[in-house]
């Protein structure tokens, strides 16, 4: 299951389509140029355990908000055209879409800049948790880095 | 009355999501971590301790932030969004 919407912020249960996220930001402009993604998926090793299963957890309101801030700040700050961010929230199986952010400018440079940005400042500025399943239990996962 | 809300790890800590407190006059944070470690000690230390994060309505706090009648104060946990 996937949606894709206008809307340039999204939280939601949903998996998304990478291709047609891409294609509805080519839609933005026809100066783009270049466009920079960045895909976070499930990844079954952490720290040494086998992780069977993800869930995340969000801070709704206060999420999208900060994302938006993200959004708005990377246009300003690169001068890129545009850029989407959408995560996922809820019970995410090893292997599946988590986090996507579609960075998109007139060259590639400020692209690559702008996507490597936001998905560290997502990471240190938006309220999102993420819980592991593991062999002995469920544990929140508190790194940054 | 100001709404408390707990999130990820701190809802088990807690042993809530949320919890609602009247309070007659506008407060600080430490004297909000004096009431509520009445009731969940752990999580008043580690409030007092800023071993959290505070926002009040959606605002992140600093130590004289004052809470007011209405305000949502929000506890959280280090950020683990996004992906390595």
């Amino acid at each position: 299951m996937s949606t894709t919407t206008d809307a340039k912020i999204r939280i939601q249960l949903e998996d998304f389509s990478v291709t047609d996220e891409i294609e509805a930001m080519k839609k933005v402009s026809r100066n783009i140029g270049g466009i920079t993604t960045f895909l976070g998926t499930g990844r079954e090793l952490s720290k040494g355990e086998n992780i069977t299963k993800l869930n995340f957890e969000h801070y709704p309101k206060m999420a999208e908000k900060k994302l938006e801030e993200i959004r708005e700040k990377a246009i300003k700050d690169f001068g890129i055209i545009d850029m989407s961010i959408i995560h996922r929230i809820g019970p995410i199986e090893i292997g599946e879409n988590i986090v996507l952010i579609v960075a998109a400018g007139e060259h590639r440079k400020e692209t690559f800049v702008a996507c490597e940005w936001a998905i560290a400042e997502l990471k240190r500025t938006t309220p999102i948790w993420k819980r592991e399943t593991n062999s002995k239990g469920e544990v929140w996962v508190q790194d940054t880095p | 009355m100001i709404t408390l809300k707990y999130f990820a790890s701190l809802k088990s800590i807690a042993e809530k999501e949320e919890d609602h407190l009247d309070i007659e006059n506008p407060i600080t944070i430490d004297q909000l971590s004096d009431i509520i470690a009445k009731t969940v000690p752990k999580m008043g230390a580690m409030i007092r301790e800023k071993k959290v994060l505070i926002t009040i309505n959606q605002e992140m706090a600093s130590v004289d932030t004052i809470i007011h009648d209405g305000d949502e104060v929000a506890f959280l946990p280090p950020f683990s969004g996004g992906a390595k």
